[in-house]
């Protein structure tokens, strides 16, 4: 019994310590956890009311009581920086679960019965690479009109063939293994065999996927709330906060910079963090 | 040979296209529910948004719609504007010339430095030189353009008053000023691509520099300069070729980005300013363009490969 259970034990611990001297892995993680308690934590943390105008104090540069200055409306851009991280953390995980969710049930589907829907999707994903998902997105929206779940809609239905994609190719590999091969024999259903025999040997390669698209999302959201056409104002998104404040960014450089420094840290910390994870499940 | 190959990808391009403007057509058609509210507000006297509808054609069924669509669109008429009342073609065009112009410069910047890049981390594979290239373009190539483009605005802009901020050059601006005006707005679009390209020349140049056919090439007495040229970078190229073409797709949304942040009349901001002011036929035409330069630019990609590829070349596998 021991020996049956020794392995996976094994693997797992090494996997642990491996995680824990994986350097990526850990500046994004503290990186992408910093901002998660920004975002959730962040009207306690915030040392001036995020929302609250004072036109007295319009575009005063940073400062002992404003660390990074006010913007047009008086606000603090400390505390907007702090409380920005909030919509874009909420959105973007969404948007990947809802991705990540469609495109593991279609992948699992086409890559287990293939056939006609297979070349369906082959050749719909391929027409969905010639456009870049900022322009479908942008033309979905202004379709359907704006909001966060519009924006989570459109990015997670976009994901979804791209992930159904890598599925469907492990799914494929894993069929013609003989488990698979025993459990139809045993008389079990497509679905079991799919949901129940497949699915949890592919999870470590949907993991992988879901934080690189996680990434992507992070990316997309930032762009098209700078556009206009993602999370909409009074939030204190950052990328609000550039579009609102980029022409005056000749004299009033810190209503942006904070929130590029953000943006640009999220993104990259992200990364790192897929990127360790990727290095650490991939043996 | 090359025309078998043709014969063999040309359709799928072809497929690609008629499912790409069958979506491009539903999005814009169906999903915004009655076009003419949508455009003309909500406070619009109903006669006059069902005389708008009935104006542009939207009242009729959607197949007929699709078919006249399509097929005016394939003889270069591509619809009127809701938003300026005229033939949305010349906009088009010029906006596409502009954006060429812009994609030139980005892609006469990146190429060299991406392959030099690549090629240079992976003849010091494993030092930090090496991890030093591939994270910082893989990090640049993650932070969206309009981060990068802030930043450089401030940098080159602001502070240094190197390079003007706006890509929008007087009217008579000979070439050279026209690329000093786009250098600022390309560099956004180095930073994104850099790393996609230094990538690929690494991964191409490794793999080459370890094949059996260098080690023979260096054994048999060449010099190091006629291994490389010769052996290593011929070989380690060729995928290059392929990413930078699908890059071209890429450089689409880049363009939205870039061109709206400096003022740039160009295919991206088209688009942009299209979805801003719900002009339907403006962004259907926009979209499918690029699509359809998208489509080119990979088949492109693909014969270059065949041609220069002699295992393809020879055994006739696509």
């Amino acid at each position: 019994m021991t020996t049956v259970l020794a392995p996976p034990r094994r693997l797992r611990s090494e996997r642990t310590r491996r995680a824990a001297r994986s350097a990526t892995l850990l500046v994004g993680l503290a990186i992408l956890g910093f901002w998660v308690l920004c975002a959730v934590f962040g009207s306690r943390i915030a040392p001036i009311d995020p929302y609250a105008d004072n036109l007295l104090a319009t575009l005063e540069p940073p400062s002992w009581v404003h660390w990074f200055g006010t913007d047009q409306l008086g606000r603090d851009v400390f505390s907007r920086v702090i409380v920005g991280a909030r919509d874009i953390l909420t959105v973007a995980p969404l948007a990947t679960l809802l991705g990540t969710l469609l495109g593991t049930a279609l992948g699992l589907f086409v890559g287990y019965h293939r056939g006609a829907v297979d070349d369906l999707v082959s050749r719909i994903i391929e027409a969905l690479q010639a456009l870049p998902l900022v322009i479908v997105a942008l033309m979905a929206l202004a379709a359907v009109g704006t909001s966060n779940l519009a924006v989570v809609m459109v990015i997670g239905f976009v994901f979804t063939p791209l992930i159904a994609r890598t599925v469907r190719s492990a799914v494929l590999i894993e069929s013609s293994l003989d488990y698979v091969a025993a459990a139809r024999l045993r008389g079990d259903g497509a679905l079991d065999v799919m949901f129940v025999e497949i699915l949890p040997n592919v999870l470590p390669l949907i993991v992988v996927e879901a934080t690189v698209r996680f990434g992507y999302a992070i990316f997309f959201v930032a762009s098209l709330s700078f556009l206009g056409f993602g999370i909409q104002p009074p939030s204190a998104d950052w990328g609000i906060a550039i579009a609102e404040n980029y022409s005056l960014i000749g004299s009033y450089w810190w209503t942006v910079i904070f929130d590029a420094i953000a943006t640009a840290s999220l993104v990259v910390g992200v990364y790192l963090a897929a990127d360790g994870i990727q290095s650490v499940l991939r043996e | 040979m090359i025309l078998r190959f043709l014969a063999k990808r040309l359709p799928l391009s072809l497929i690609t296209l008629l499912i790409l403007s069958i979506a491009v057509f539903l999005g814009g058609q169906l999903l915004p529910g009655d076009v003419g509210r949508a455009v003309l507000g909500p406070l619009a006297d109903p006669r006059a948004v069902a005389h708008f509808n009935h104006e542009m054609g939207i009242d009729r069924p959607l197949i007929l719609q699709y078919g006249s669509w399509i097929s005016r669109f394939l003889v270069g008429n591509m619809g009127v504007s809701y938003t300026f009342r005229t033939p949305v073609a010349p906009f088009i065009a010029d906006a596409l010339v502009n954006s060429l112009k812009l994609a030139a410069m980005a892609f006469v910047l990146v190429v060299p430095l991406g392959i030099l890049g690549g090629v240079w981390a992976a003849l010091r594979v494993g030092t930090w030189t090496d991890r030093a290239i591939t994270l910082l373009g893989q990090s640049l190539g993650v932070v969206p353009e309009f981060i990068s483009s802030i930043v450089l605005i401030l940098i080159f802009g602001v502070w240094l008053r190197w390079l003007p901020m706006s890509a929008d050059w007087p009217d008579d601006s000979g070439a050279l000023t026209q690329i000093y005006y786009l250098f600022l707005p390309s560099l956004p679009l180095v930073l994104i691509f850099f790393g996609y390209i230094a990538r690929v020349a690494r991964a191409g140049t490794v793999e080459a520099l370890d094949a059996d056919y260098t080690r023979t090439a260096v054994l048999k007495g060449l010099s190091w300069g006629i291994v490389l040229r010769r052996h290593v970078l011929r070989n380690a190229l060729l995928p290059t070729i392929t990413v930078i073409a699908s890059l071209i797709g890429y450089l689409a949304g880049g363009l939205v980005i870039v061109e709206t942040l400096f003022h740039y009349r160009g295919i991206g901001s088209l688009i942009y300013s299209a979805a801003k002011a719900k002009d339907f036929p403006m962004l259907e035409a926009a979209v499918l363009t690029v699509g359809a330069i998208y489509a080119v630019a990979s088949l492109a990609a693909d014969l270059l490969n065949a041609l220069l590829n002699p295992r393809l070349r020879a055994g006739g596998g696509a």
